[in-house]
């Protein structure tokens, strides 16, 4: 393996544990579309710290998606308990918006040809992570896209341990959790808050569609092994890190971009995993 | 603006991309309407993600970018995935949002992975496709408005013959399958309704987009009538004017996109509705709780002042209320202000009373809470501690058609269970 391929898997299996690790919350408290809404409505702070800094690299954009992805869940919650608006509508009504919004800004405040297109934004490119390398003094100490989202990554690690029980309370039974004096909706805005980071810093080396994917298939395929939350973490981190093993050797086998492959890999992982289990549940019954 | 009418007026191709946004708008919001109703609108997000690689794979086959060939690859990516969810939700213990989520992001890889050799194997000429991506209502062809109109026609046709079917789906799905009629094959029609309509639209606004149309013309339209016809026309028209607007819009600058533009007059729409439809809007909303509440006030502090009047106490002051009811006392003098304003009560010095017109509407709430007592504890075996918190919650709610119905059933009764008169005009 080269230093560049490495370069590479370390950027994927970093954003792949951040997404691994907050899906799996996101998966038992049944607000994967709400995670989902995020990953597409963060593309207005993305627009408007661009275009305040003139550039990615930037805690402007850490902010601008914070605050994006708090001001989504804020509109969804809006939309449903003041409104009286279905809760699948609120969702979709909010993020089209904010997306289309994302959109409307970037073609107004920025000629056709900036890095940030809606290509950009569906898509992203693992595989070119690796050319903007960090070096200093001689030594070569990882690329930009993996320091990004690498203090993410700890974050959310540090907050998913301190957390851990109130986040576990939330996740099985949120009314039980109030009861407890646990301050639910703090915990949540901090949590799609996190969601929404993780969204953003990942957004050029995966894009907005395919980030939801490492957010919920590889919590979904450890949910169907297993129904404690730790097991289930742990079991999430393994898929995903195995997925991007191979998902990388597969794009390089067949030559397609390595993003959308490693989603493949953990849909395929996923279909292996129900069909392992479908099997062992007939064995079962014909005994 | 009237520059702009005329340009599109006489302008051709404008005229085309208008006609076109028009026949998506109406179509959209139609098909929507029994999305929303299902509470199935974000399936139809799952599905414009998923059509990516059934396009992919028509263009692989065809080599063509022809509308008909990439429509046919949806249409088969757009079932297999409306399967695959229906399949996680039923048979694993995946809930529906995690199943929609999944089966978008897998699709929509599988797609870009095609996509990708696409784009190594065929230099540049994929470039059609991404049109199907991000929507191209601008640079609609005549030939894609044709098809465009076949198929909606086709959609609406089906929607008026099945109408019945899908409006029992909408409803109430057990009760059509417990009274015999085919529910899958139901299903399997207004899913291939609903996957058709998502590619006619993601091609004016693009796969992320797309949901918008099918959702926001019928949340709103649900907002303004409770009948499912009106609400179908209601949410076409609304998918009509946005795309209009939308298209104005972008036309009237350069390098505008469409497909945002007519989702931002969509979202627009709904949130007004929401907030100000007559009926049923966030404001109309507010101001009948307003109402209701100043009436219940009213009505109890009538019913005070005439207990008070009972044990012969014709002159109240705030003390002597207080003293019968806790009440905040700015609430106290508000309702007392108001009631003096209706000329049900007046002042006398510091003091208050009943007028005449004042002690009649406090005997009809003093009634309905005795009747209400004694219905409770006569003909539903209430403890006679037990009725009195329910009768102070009725006592508001009952009608005169209801009073009627109670007179009958306790035969004109004097006094209630606390052995108090019942009084009668």
């Amino acid at each position: 393996m080269s230093l560049n391929d490495f370069l590479t898997l370390l950027t994927a299996a970093t954003i792949g544990l951040s997404c691994a690790i907050l899906g799996c919350f996101l998966v038992l408290r049944k607000v994967v579309m709400v995670g989902d809404a995020i990953s597409h409505s963060v593309l207005p702070g993305i627009a408007i710290a661009y275009i305040v800094s003139a550039n990615f690299n930037s805690s402007l954009l850490l902010i601008g998606a914070a605050i994006f992805g708090v001001i989504t869940t804020l509109i969804i919650d809006f939309f449903h308990k003041k409104l009286k608006l279905q809760e699948d509508a609120s969702i979709g009504i909010t993020f089209t918006w904010l997306f289309a919004l994302g959109v409307i800004i970037i073609t107004l405040f920025t000629e056709s040809n900036t890095d940030l297109d809606q290509d950009c934004v569906l898509f992203g490119e693992l595989s070119s992570s690796f050319l903007d390398k960090i070096i200093m003094n001689d030594y070569l100490i990882g690329t930009r896209s993996f320091w990004m989202i690498f203090p993410v990554f700890l974050i959310i690690v540090i907050f998913v341990v301190r957390g851990f029980k109130g986040l576990l309370l939330i996740s099985f039974n949120e009314e039980y959790a109030k009861s407890k004096g646990i301050h639910v909706s703090m915990w949540n805005l901090i949590f799609m808050s996190l969601v929404s980071i993780t969204t953003v810093m990942s957004f050029e080396s995966v894009g907005a569609v395919l980030v939801v994917g490492l957010l919920v298939i590889p919590p979904a395929t450890a949910y169907i092994l297993s129904n404690d939350l730790k097991k289930m973490i742990f079991i999430a981190c393994g898929l995903t890190l195995l997925a991007c093993i191979l998902g990388f050797y597969f794009s390089i086998l067949i030559d397609v971009s390595m993003s959308s492959m490693v989603i493949v890999t953990c849909g395929m992982l996923f279909f292996s995993v129900l069909a392992y289990e479908k099997l062992k549940k007939m064995l079962k019954s014909k005994k | 603006m009237k520059d702009t009418l005329t340009y599109f007026l006489s302008d051709s191709v404008a005229l085309k991309v208008l006609l076109g946004v028009i026949i998506i708008g109406a179509t959209s919001g139609i098909v929507g309407t029994f999305s929303f109703l299902r509470k199935k609108t974000l399936v139809g997000d799952a599905i414009a993600h998923s059509l990516l690689p059934g396009i992919c794979l028509g263009f692989l086959f065809t080599g063509t970018k022809d509308p008909i060939g990439l429509m046919f690859g949806a249409l088969i990516s757009g079932w297999i995935s409306v399967w695959v969810i229906d399949y996680l939700v039923s048979k694993t213990k995946l809930s529906e949002d995690t199943a929609i989520a999944f089966v978008s992001t897998f699709f929509f890889a599988i797609g870009s992975v095609i996509l990708s050799v696409i784009s190594k194997s065929q230099n540049g000429n994929q470039s059609g496709l991404k049109d199907f991506l991000f929507g191209k209502a601008a640079t609609m062809t005549n030939y894609d408005v044709n098809v465009f109109a076949v198929l909606s026609v086709l959609i609406i046709i089906m929607v008026t013959v099945f109408y019945k079917p899908f409006k029992m789906l909408a409803f109430n799905k057990e009760f059509a399958h417990a009274i015999g009629w085919n529910t899958k094959w139901i299903e399997f029609l207004l899913s291939t309704i609903t996957v058709l309509t998502v590619a006619i639209g993601i091609q004016a606004v693009g796969i992320v987009l797309t949901s918008a149309l099918l959702i926001a013309p019928s949340s709103a339209a649900r907002y303004w009538t409770n009948n499912l016809v009106k609400m179908i026309i209601i949410a076409a028209f609304i998918g009509m004017f946005s795309g209009v607007i939308g298209v104005i819009i972008s036309a009237s600058q350069e390098n505008m996109p469409t497909g945002p533009w007519i989702v931002f007059v969509l979202f627009l729409i709904t949130l007004l509705t929401l907030l100000f439809s007559p009926q049923k809007g966030w404001f109309s909303i507010q101001k009948n709780q307003r109402e209701n509440k100043r009436k219940i006030s009213e009505e109890n502090v009538l019913k005070i002042f005439y207990q008070l009047k009972e044990s012969k106490i014709d002159q109240v002051s705030y003390s002597v209320f207080l003293e019968k009811r806790m009440m905040d006392t700015r609430d106290l003098s508000k309702t007392i202000q108001n009631l003096i304003h209706k000329k049900w009560l007046k002042k006398l010095n510091s003091d208050y009373s009943l007028t005449e017109n004042g002690a009649v509407e406090a005997s009809r709430v003093v009634r309905f809470h005795r009747l209400w007592e004694l219905y409770l504890t006569k003909r539903m075996n209430f403890k006679e501690d037990h009725i009195h918190g329910t009768a102070e919650t009725i006592e508001h709610l009952i009608t005169p058609e209801i009073e009627k119905e109670l007179l009958k059933e306790l035969n004109f009764p004097l006094a209630d269970p606390h052995n108090k008169e019942i009084p009668y005009e």
